[in-house]
């Protein structure tokens, strides 16, 4: 029995466009330049020079015309992005985000898929909770889905999940994600069990012995506040230990959401001796740090805790190096009243699909920190790291496309949010660069309102 | 000001500014009718999440003798052990319209969040680990007068400086005023980047006779059971305030309850050094003159409900017969 296609959902119908004189930039396909692209059936049928593709009249557009979009030689053509750590809070938490409205997150912020973690209610762990799961993303995913339903059953750490069987069902992988396989017995077997099922182990590093009781990254800024720290030797160690099991046992693993310099030190020493190791960062570990925490505003409050600005820059580093490997939001939704309540009640997380693309492009690509290329890239790289062909500008591939506008400024949320949860740790900066639309696997999944007027 | 969230927030001169309303308060202690009619008609609601006698008893004889209304409002046996939130709880306290809420809660950073729902001015009578302004304003109080001034002095705060509110508030407190701080205790008790308040941290009290004032903290037995340290035997022989350590020139400070026999020896507890009794009684007279300062000084807010015949502040929607 052959497995199902690991992403599922996504909008309709496959689109027919064409993108006039539109800047391509693709540094997986080499392409930095302008061009005119159609888009035919869902998949990118031409390349041409700026000017040089006429519009068809075979379209199947309402007029019977494919769309024409304009790009003034200004507008930046992207391959969409892929985003390898999301939380879509279904089963069981629906008040925070469901698969639709985390997707059209998704979609609005220039993302063509997405990977959902499992720690639901119920988690996701059985076979029967991922085929019906990939039956409601079927139906309501506005961008495609890959699903990680959890290493252990209940994510408790105590006996694996029926790995076998999930992969049968479409299991991109497996994730305890928001808890970390404590026991590195347990954590061996489950190593041990991928040469039977395949399938990347994603791994949430903490030590709960080193953790607990910590609402925030431990340094100057926790200790001015009285709120417990976190230390990020809880995830260094962490990192170091399962980055030597999966050397021992010749597994493939992907630490999850690096926040601290030890962790980037961590994972660079285990490629170095050749273990199948590989590293995600998120915008906000890459922008923030504890100082961010000092008016404990809740949407600052994320595990991992934003630590200091020397972790920060050590994480740009390892980004800019390839030792992390890929950019993952950790989108992470929590109802308003969830978030209003005292620091250290209050759930972590931040979203971040929305800003993931915006914030970056600010906070590193302007000052000139990263070069616009190496972010496309480490935005689209989590594809391959789950065995996923990467979202590319190439003649015959599937449509995954973001077209923005580097030059629009807006404020995070200030129209609000595409999310069902508002709370993000960017909300109400300023960010530069905004995406205007987004094709995910050959139909455009989200058109910002400004289009009508760039295009025009 | 508006609210007294944290030492942060004040300056040396507003910290002497209260300082010394509480001294003018302190010669109406001393009369026979303790009573001032400063906020008569003012409402002054205690709410506290956390145990607390002598910090409330305190608020409320304050607020009593400069003639305020006062409710208590105690977490237990209430709707918050029915699951009201934070800010549901007080949304439905400022129905009543207090002046003021004096604020206990087990979380940092909750009082701040407090005063941006209502329109009262808050007091943060201790929130979480993070600040007890009043104690560290009472504290000060304590030692200007026994003293003088505390410009130039060291003061010692020892003992679990890392699950202590009144630590950090003091830290903070007692350098603006210009003393110099040094925080001392088990390494496990100290958390990592205090020093980064501008204090000294020792491991150990070789030292401690270069102190002017020794600030002794309360060693929490529950800490025990999360074995923080050993062993209360062993925290006691290394740290605990005693005739051998104490000398006669230095000022002995404690924020209570003490655990005699712990963090204090019994005989420092009754020597003239101690100042114990004297934070408590300035307890009442500094917490009179914050309450004053933030509804009747000089920047205080209007009142809730206006006296009779004087306009509302702001007008109130419903409208209210005067």
């Amino acid at each position: 029995m052959s497995a199902p296609e690991p992403l599922i959902g996504g909008p309709r119908p496959p689109a027919e466009l064409l993108l006039r004189d539109v800047h391509v930039l693709d540094p997986r396909a080499g392409i930095d330049a302008r061009h005119d692209v159609r888009v035919r059936g869902g998949r990118i049928a031409e390349l041409g020079a700026p000017g040089e593709l006429e519009r068809e009249p075979h379209g199947v557009d309402a007029d019977g015309e494919p769309e024409v979009i304009d790009g003034g030689g200004r507008l930046r053509l992207l391959p969409a992005f892929f985003d390898p750590h999301v939380h879509l809070r279904t089963p069981g938490q629906e008040h925070k985000e469901d698969l639709e409205t985390g997707t059209r997150a998704a979609a609005a912020g220039g993302f063509c898929a997405v990977i959902a973690m499992p720690n639901t209610d119920p988690v996701l762990d059985s076979a029967p909770l991922l085929r019906s799961l990939r039956d409601a993303a079927a139906r309501e995913a506005r961008v495609p889905v890959g699903f990680l339903p959890a290493i252990t059953r209940g994510l408790e750490g105590e006996q694996l999940s029926e790995m076998a069987e999930l992969r049968q069902e479409g299991a991109l992988g497996f994730t305890d994600d928001g808890r970390p396989v404590q026991s590195a017995g347990m954590l061996r077997k489950a190593l041990q069990y991928q040469r039977l099922c395949g399938g990347v182990l994603s791994l949430h590093e903490e030590d709960p012995t080193l953790s607990r009781g910590g609402a925030m990254h431990e340094g100057a800024v926790s200790a001015a506040l009285g709120i417990g720290g976190i230390p990020s030797v809880s995830e260094s160690t962490m990192v170091a230990r399962d980055a030597a099991l999966a050397g021992y046992e010749d597994a493939r693993v992907h630490f999850q959401h690096l926040s601290c310099a030890a962790s980037v030190d961590a994972v660079a020493a285990a490629k170095a001796r050749g273990w199948r190791v590989s590293a995600e960062v998120c915008p906000h570990h890459l922008l923030l740090t504890e100082e961010d925490v000092r008016g404990m505003d809740t949407r600052m409050k994320m595990y991992p805790p934003l630590a200091t600005d020397a972790d920060r820059v050590a994480l740009i580093e390892g980004l800019r190096a390839g030792t992390i490997d890929c950019v993952a939001t950790d989108h992470a939704p929590h109802a308003r009243d969830e978030k209003e309540v005292p620091f250290e009640q209050a759930p972590m997380g931040s979203t971040g699909l929305e800003t993931a693309f915006a914030a970056l492009h600010t906070g590193l690509v302007l000052p000139g920190v990263i070069d616009l290329a190496l972010l496309v890239q480490r935005m689209t790289a989590g594809a391959a790291l789950y065995e996923l062909p990467a979202p590319s500008i190439a003649l015959g591939e599937p449509a995954n496309l973001a077209l923005v506008d580097l030059d629009a400024v807006w404020i995070a949320g200030e129209h609000g949010w595409e999310s069902r949860s508002e709370n993000c740790c960017f909300a109400g900066r300023t960010l530069q660069g905004r995406v205007l639309l987004t094709l995910a696997a050959g139909a455009i999944a989200h058109r910002d309102r400004a289009l009508a007027m760039v295009g025009a | 000001m508006n609210h007294l969230i944290s030492i942060e927030d004040l300056d040396r001169a507003d910290i002497e500014r209260i300082v010394s309303q509480a001294e003018r308060f302190a010669e109406v202690s001393d009369r026979e009718i303790k009573k001032v009619p400063a906020l008569r008609g003012r409402m002054v609601l205690n709410l506290f999440y956390e145990a607390s006698t002598r910090t409330r008893s305190s608020f409320e004889l304050a607020a009593k003798r400069l003639s305020a209304d006062v409710v208590n409002f105690a977490a237990s046996g209430s709707s918050v052990e029915k699951g009201e939130s934070l800010k549901d709880t007080v949304l439905t306290l400022s129905a009543h319209k207090p002046d003021a809420i004096v604020l206990r809660t087990p979380w940092a950073g909750a009082s701040e969040l407090v005063s941006r729902w209502c329109s009262a001015a808050i007091v943060n009578a201790g929130d979480g680990k993070h600040e007890h302004p009043t104690q560290a304003l009472l504290d000060v109080y304590t030692l200007r007068r026994r003293l003088g001034g505390i410009d130039g002095a060291s003061i010692w705060i020892i003992g679990d400086v890392a699950h202590s509110r009144v630590a950090r508030s003091n830290v903070l407190a007692f350098q603006r005023m210009g003393a110099k701080v040094t925080v001392a205790g088990p390494p496990t008790l100290i958390p990592r980047g205090i020093e980064q308040l501008g204090c000294d941290v020792r491991y150990t009290l070789d030292e401690l006779d270069t102190a002017d004032v020794v600030y002794a903290l309360r060693m929490q037995r529950e800490r025990m059971s999360e074995t923080w340290v050993p062993s209360l035997r062993e925290y006691a022989s290394w740290y605990q305030i005693n005739g051998r350590r104490l000398t006669p020139r230095q000022v002995l400070m404690h924020p209570g309850p003490v655990n005699r026999g712990v963090e204090l020896s019994g005989e420092v507890v009754d020597s003239p050094q101690a100042v114990i009794t004297a934070q408590v009684e300035a307890g009442v007279v500094v917490r009179m003159a914050v309450l004053y300062e933030l509804l009747a000084g000089r920047d205080a807010r209007p009142a809730a409900i206006p006296p009779a015949g004087e306009p509302a502040a702001q007008p109130v929607a419903g409208g209210r017969a005067a």
